[in-house]
């Protein structure tokens, strides 16, 4: 059910970014989404793309330090109070989070969340019980 | 201004006699050291040098040398020259077991290695009315016990403040009025630097000179030491081997050190071909030890790149001064006043279970060392979490500082980024303009 993400590091230089970026870009792969967590000497950059196989291959080629791991997508509709109700789903399961990230549909009217938790299957779990809906690779392709 | 020293008849002594002086000592100690040290022993029997063919200084050039690796060889025991039970002390320098140096003291040893430092606070100023804090490391490291043998001697009051703990350090050279501070030039720089943040101008401050070694240093940095605390700053040289600070010493004309030539025997050779250079030219400086005991290394390569000159001083000392030295010819680093040697961050990297692709990076920003290893992360290794990848930072720093004694700032980088030159990567990068 899990969908990848990409994560890359990066150095904290000029041009490290764009670098990846136009990498990305050459080879025809598509951005969903993206965020970046950084300190002052490096930066973390987590992608989820439409072709994760190209981009983990290119990448890594191109001497880049890749993981590919799996992380919930959740679908939640556009409106106040409705990151709140995820989390706090997964609050009371005792689901611990290290990071999460959103993105926007282009055309419904909903949103996506991106969750890196300790427990996949359980995260999943508990969402879908309280009524959310889970995206999958086939989702993130289509976007 | 009466000129004053220490030990007058040896530090003024005429260079006729004070050759003559070595020349004895050395026909002695390499008799002592032939019948007692079987590792030199068979260096000499090898190169087919009996004690008997040293007849004098000039025949100085015929025995072996002594480098880093008979030391390591010859760990912990080959080279002691005295039963244990006629030995009281030891001190050693940082490092693995294989580049650790631990020498051997006589209570004989310990004194004149303590007249030694004392010559050097005299020829700074000092006398028993004076008030000498040293802030050199206690402990394993030499400089703590050698300036605080030699403040004894001198009869000062000696504040045995050991390194670190800046604000005690202030506190009490104001509240005592210390007037001689002993320590590495980087730590008397943050001393003044603290002193002058705390609002202490030059004048307000009791020093008058200070004596600082263990680690390189230029003019410059001399000239802003004096400048901030107000006093006279003094070079001192000196080395594990050959028992401490105190085998060289500045005078008040700072234009090199004067060796203390009845104890330590200096020469300068070609470090490529190991013959021996005229004076006046730059080479490796070799050092024997003439009275020690317990651990007398003839013919010691230092690995320090230096000039001897035996122009005339106007301090009245006839002892043959050493140029600051001005570079190595290993790749041993002096980080604030700590050797480094690059193979001991590769040894920690290898036992924290990383590739030994590494980046050693120093400069000296106010007049304090920075020292940076910069390391490639495996790509195993990786992790999308940041706090994972800062643990593993802070873990190895840790490590490295068990290893070597002073802290490293450490940066995991991307793999293949530390730039490679002809395939093999520069491992150390001194930005330190020290000459």
């Amino acid at each position: 059910m899990a969908i990848k993400q990409l994560t890359v590091f990066v150095e904290n230089r000029q041009g490290a970014l764009v670098a990846v970026t136009d990498t990305l870009a050459k080879h025809n792969v598509n951005m969903r989404a993206l965020s970046i967590a950084e300190t002052q000497e490096f930066g973390i950059l987590r992608l989820i793309v439409n072709d994760e196989k190209t981009a983990e291959k290119t990448l890594t080629e191109e001497g880049y330090l890749i993981k590919v791991i799996d992380v919930v997508g959740v679908k939640i509709s556009d409106e106040p109070g409705k990151l709140t109700e995820a989390l706090g789903v997964l609050d009371k399961a005792g689901i611990n989070m290290e990071y999460l990230y959103a993105f926007m549909a282009r055309t419904e009217k909903h949103a996506y969340v991106v969750l890196r938790v300790e427990d996949n299957a359980l995260a999943e779990k508990v969402l879908v019980g309280a009524g959310f809906k889970l995206i999958t690779e086939n989702d993130v392709n289509k976007l | 201004m009466e000129k004053r020293y220490y030990q007058k008849e040896i530090e003024t002594m005429a260079v006729e006699d004070i050759k003559k002086l070595q020349s004895e000592k050395l026909v002695k100690q390499v008799k002592h050291v032939y019948e007692n040290v079987e590792y030199y022993r068979n260096l000499m029997d090898e190169k087919g040098v009996k004690p008997e063919d040293i007849k004098g200084i000039e025949d100085l050039h015929k025995l072996p040398f002594l480098s880093k690796a008979d030391l390591r060889d010859a760990y912990p025991y080959g080279l002691l020259a005295k039963p244990l039970k006629d030995c009281v002390r030891i001190h050693s320098t940082s490092g693995t077991t294989g580049r650790r140096v631990v020498a051997f003291y006589t209570q004989n040893d310990v004194d004149l290695w303590e007249d030694c430092c004392a010559r050097a606070i005299v020829a700074a100023g000092g006398t028993s009315d004076d008030v000498c804090q040293v802030a050199y490391g206690y402990g394993l490291f030499t400089g703590g016990a050698g300036l605080h043998g030699g403040s004894h001697k001198v009869g000062c009051l000696t504040l045995p403040m050991s390194s670190g703990n800046t604000e005690r350090q202030i506190q009490f050279m104001n509240d005592l009025s210390a007037t001689i501070l002993c320590c590495t030039p980087s730590y008397a720089a943050y001393i003044g630097e603290s002193l002058k943040e705390q609002g202490f101008k030059p004048q307000d401050i009791p020093l008058k000179a200070g004596i600082f070694g263990a680690e390189p240093w230029t003019e410059e940095m001399r000239k802003n030491i004096e400048e901030t605390l107000g006093i006279k700053a003094y070079d001192i040289y000196g080395l594990t081997e050959t028992s401490g600070p105190g085998v060289a010493f500045e005078c008040e004309e700072q234009t090199g050190m004067h060796i203390n030539e009845d104890h330590f025997l200096a020469e300068i050779i070609d470090p490529d071909t190991g013959e021996v250079l005229p004076e006046g030219e730059k080479g490796e400086l070799v050092f024997t030890a003439l009275d020690k005991e317990a651990f007398p290394l003839l013919r010691y390569r230092t690995r320090d790149i230096c000039v001897l000159s035996r122009k005339k001083c106007s301090c009245g000392r006839t002892l043959i001064k050493m140029a600051k030295p001005m570079g190595r010819t290993d790749d041993m680093l002096i980080i604030r006043g700590v050797n480094v040697f690059p193979s001991q961050i590769e040894t920690v990297l290898l036992n924290e279970g990383y590739q030994p692709n590494y980046q050693i990076i120093v400069d000296r920003v106010n007049n304090t060392d920075t020292f940076e290893v910069n390391v490639e992360l495996a790509p195993e290794q990786f992790t999308d979490k940041v706090s994972e990848i800062l643990a593993m930072e802070k873990s190895l720093a840790n490590a490295m500082k068990i290893m070597l004694g002073i802290n490293p700032t450490v940066r995991l980088v991307a793999p293949k980024t530390i730039a490679r030159s002809e395939g093999k990567a520069k491992r150390v990068i001194d930005n330190r303009k020290l000459i």
